[in-house]
């Protein structure tokens, strides 16, 4: 058996690698391809307080319904300030690719104020609930509401402080390699918030307040 | 200021608790002490606490691991003598100190011995068995490693300041609700389990990473080692599993402390929801802990019968079929919910398929020994054990999946004698195993032999004593958990298992004497060449312990059982390949993120627990600063010269070179 022809019969277990078979500088796509796995466990995270609504949505315990409490106005206007805050924050990436300062602050500006927004109408929402007495405490199907949907937002409060830490870091830094994999990780963060968010107003507050 | 801590949370008027932290708080001053006075603080801050190399991390699990085995079983001893003497009487153990124990020794048994035992080897072997340098996040993984140190640390600062849970190692409600568990105990666990968990998950995506992104060239999926695939499917199951078991535990910490109702009896809570939710991730987690132990048998069947695992691919094809299905079977833990005949019969069924991937990897085994010349080394003797046993745990697991079978069983002490069977039969059999079969490549020296074989005699006989008596009283009736009882049947069994508790405890007295004696004598046990099993992987091709680096040079990989070919062919041509052109090696810097991160996160859990609300704000800020500190790192990396390397690497190749001189001369 010549050297030039090794079969899977005959082959002598394993030669040093060259240099050039070695993909040591795929550091993107190792921390792209563990940031999606994570990104997967959140899911399934969220996916459990799904499946709690959906167990416990009927459980109103003689209080308030979806049908009397949810203003779907006023969701329409958070969700358009969610997803059009992922069209900004894909704005932001491309201009730290393209490694143009300008173009990544006004993207990471807007990105943070519609989130902020977002955030904003999200507890006055809440408050008004709890001022009615519908807050969690009143029934079954309010605490998974209010866990479900309190879970996103603080999700997003954790997307708007990391937002914050990677401009800073960007100021401080620049778009070096290391930080350009911790946006690519952040990018994909915001929009995974913004599937999660088309599923809960979808199933949450459509749902909700469907005639029966 | 100190929320709801105060004085009266020390036990003072119950003197076996007092006593027991006046010796673990002496211990561990000692210790401290000791590591400052001689001056090795420096060296433990540098080469282990702030390590990110994945082999040091491995080691510092299933240390934990094992010094967790040590509360835990003290726990199981309590918990068997407290049986034998409270036959028509009180024994020594009052009810609510009775339920914290035996709540303590489950919790502990399988998230801080189990859990950290498996996650150190995989952590330890999978790199170097698919060539690699290191794992694919090696900061996150120290972090992961610290998170669970906190977890442990927690439930063990439970002993002493307020008290542990008392509702069973998993917090049915409403049990665990405030109204009927309004002390810190279940707390404890909660916060405890949910820091840990988060290391759990960080160690589930960076393995599951390192796995499918990070292996060698020419290392394809078929030509992975067994315990690679166990690996990926245990980790795997982490990732799918343990956001389950989190959000299931914050709905219980709402339930708690801001009155939501999620499980309560009243306000349209479920409480039957939390049975299914637990299981959906407790059932997966016990395939997470026996997978793992899996690929530790077929490696070690597979070199002490000296010949290639049998049924490679249907190995592999068992191992993703039982990581699909163990998502399918969780509602066998309470066939007595009530779901109706026909759920629970789809239940029943599918958890009896189960058998079927497991009896296949069963055979593999049997048939790996059968025309091998079997070397009968402590590891293959916990391996037949394990083989044995497991099949007993696992038919009395299919006899409790049939349904009215169970609605007898539920609860019995025949349950607890069936999960001990295939946990300790299982998982810890094949953490023993996969220690002593890997601890030279760990520290260069082998454990004792002959320790190692009476430990694991008396932990099988042990076992048997101990648990096959739970079997009989749990036919006879016997529920769990009882603090006292007055059936004169039942206690000639309990006694009986009172008495395997102490062959145990003999099994692990001889695992302590094995460690100190092999040290004592490590020259003579030394490991010099860095392959002393006449190992079939690659984690044999380098030194015992590795350097650094893991691989001078990354083995391009041509083909099943790399090394083993490698060994043949060096063998037959009495000498090593041609050495290398050696380069400079980058690797990840120590970073002390995880250790900072753990402190602050001790904090929080405690602040949480005792609803000290100012510190809680100081823990979060401080971990999240951590965070940010480490990302403002300039430096990732430090180069280790090639001379370095060279150095290293042609050390290793000379006593290899002479130890192919010394075969080729006696053969």
């Amino acid at each position: 058996m010549s050297a030039h022809a090794p079969s899977a019969q005959a082959h002598e277990g394993y030669r040093f690698a060259r240099a050039d078979e070695l993909h040591p500088h795929d550091k993107r796509v190792i921390v792209g391809y563990g940031f999606w796995i994570w990104l997967i466990s959140d899911i399934i995270l969220f996916s459990a307080f799904f499946a709690t609504f959906a167990v416990l949505s009927e459980n109103t315990d003689g209080g308030p319904s979806g049908r009397e409490l949810f203003s779907v106005t006023t969701v329409a206007i958070e969700t358009a300030c969610l997803l059009f805050s992922s069209f900004t924050c894909g704005i932001a990436m491309i201009g730290a690719h393209a490694q143009n300062r300008a173009m990544y602050y006004w993207g990471m500006a807007v990105t943070f104020v519609l989130g902020l927004a977002f955030l904003g109408i999200e507890i006055h929402e809440f408050s008004e609930l709890i001022a009615e007495g519908a807050g969690p405490t009143r029934s079954g199907f309010l605490s998974s509401f209010f866990a479900l949907v309190g879970c996103h937002g603080l999700h997003v409060t954790a997307g708007l402080l990391w937002l914050l830490t990677m401009v800073a870091q960007v100021w401080a830094k620049g778009f070096r390699e290391d930080i350009q994999r911790r946006l690519l990780c952040f990018g994909l963060f915001w929009h995974t918030l913004d599937i999660i968010w088309v599923g809960l107003f979808s199933l949450v507050y459509l749902v909700g307040v469907a005639p029966q | 200021m100190f929320g709801k801590l105060s004085w009266a949370a020390i036990p003072f008027h119950q003197p076996i608790i007092m006593v027991t932290s006046g010796v673990v708080a002496l211990v561990l001053t000692s210790v401290i002490v000791w590591v400052i006075v001689k001056g090795h603080l420096p060296y433990l801050w540098r080469e282990w606490i702030t390590s990110v190399d994945h082999k040091k991390i491995g080691v510092m699990y299933v240390i934990l691991a094992m010094v967790m085995l040590l509360r835990g079983f003290s726990d199981a001893i309590m918990m068997r003598a407290q049986q034998a003497l409270a036959y028509g009487a009180d024994g020594f153990l009052p009810p609510e100190h009775y339920n914290q124990v035996f709540s303590a020794h489950g919790t502990i048994m399988i998230f801080f011995v189990a859990m950290p035992f498996v996650i150190g080897l995989m952590n330890l072997v999978v790199p170097l068995q698919l060539g690699e340098r290191d794992v694919a996040f090696p900061t996150l993984n120290s972090v992961g490693f610290w998170l669970t140190a906190t977890g442990a640390l927690l439930v063990n600062i439970s002993l002493f300041i307020g008290e542990f849970a008392r509702t069973g190692w998993l917090p049915y409600p409403p049990l665990s609700e405030l109204n009927y568990s309004p002390g810190v105990g279940v707390d404890y666990y909660l916060w405890s389990l949910q820091i840990s968990g988060i290391g759990t998950l960080l160690s589930g995506v960076n393995l599951v990473t390192t796995v499918l992104k990070m292996r060698a060239p020419g290392m394809t999926y078929m030509r992975m080692p067994m315990f690679c695939w166990t690996t990926l499917a245990s980790n795997l199951l982490i990732v799918a599993a343990f956001p389950i078991l989190t959000a299931t535990l914050a709905m219980l910490l709402l339930d708690r402390y801001l009155g939501f109702h999620f499980f309560t009896n009243d306000g349209g809570g479920n409480l039957m929801m939390f049975m299914n939710l637990i299981w959906a991730w407790g059932h997966p987690e016990v395939y997470i802990l026996v997978l793992p132990a899996f690929g530790v048998f077929s490696e070690v069947f597979s070199t002490f019968s000296q010949k290639p695992l049998f049924g490679y691919r249907s190995m592999v094809i068992a191992t993703m079929a039982i990581c699909v299905l163990s998502f399918m079977v969780w509602l066998h833990h309470f066939f007595t919910m009530g779901a109706g005949a026909n759920v629970n019969a789809i239940f029943g069924i599918a958890s009896m398929i189960i058998a079927v991937p497991t009896g296949v990897k069963v055979y593999n085994w049997l048939f790996t020994m059968y025309g091998g010349r079997v070397v009968f080394s402590a590891p293959i003797l916990w391996g037949i054990g394990f083989v044995v046993t497991f099949v007993i745990g696992g038919l009395t697991g299919v006899l409790l999946a049939v349904p009215p079978a169970d609605f007898v069983l539920h609860n019995s002490l025949f349950l607890v004698a069936h999960f001990h069977n295939v946990i300790i039969g299982g998982v810890l059999f094949g953490a023993f195993a996969g220690y002593q079969y890997w601890f030279p490549k760990a520290f260069g020296f082998k454990l004792h032999e002959g320790l190692g074989k009476a430990a694991f005699w008396f932990w099988i006989t042990g076992f048997y004593l101990a648990f096959m008596p739970l079997y009989v009283v749990g036919l006879m009736g016997m529920t769990r958990r009882m603090q006292h009882y007055d059936v004169a049947a039942w206690h000639p069994w309990i006694l009986a298992a009172a008495g395997g508790a102490v062959l145990i405890a003999i099994g692990i007295g001889c695992q302590i004497a094995q460690l100190i004696v092999s040290i004592r004598h490590r020259e003579a046990l030394r490991d010099v060449t860095g392959d002393p099993w006449n190992g079939r992987t690659l984690e044999w091709a380098t030194a015992s312990p590795p350097p650094l680096f893991n691989f001078a040079v990354i083995p391009h990989i041509e083909g099943e059982e790399a090394y083993w070919r490698a060994k043949q062919r060096a063998l037959e041509q009495t000498r090593l390949r041609d050495e290398p052109e050696y380069e400079s090696i980058e690797m990840p810097r120590n970073s002390p993120t995880g250790f900072i991160c753990a402190f602050f996160a001790t904090i929080l859990g405690f602040s949480l627990i005792w609803h000290i609300w100012w510190l809680v704000v100081l823990g979060f800020i401080g971990a999240w600063g951590t965070f940010v500190v480490f990302a403002w790192r300039d430096h990732h990396e430090e180069v280790i010269p090639a001379e370095t390397v060279a150095r290293l690497d042609r050390a290793n190749r000379s006593a290899r070179t002479q130890r192919i001189a010394e075969l080729g001369a006696s053969s």
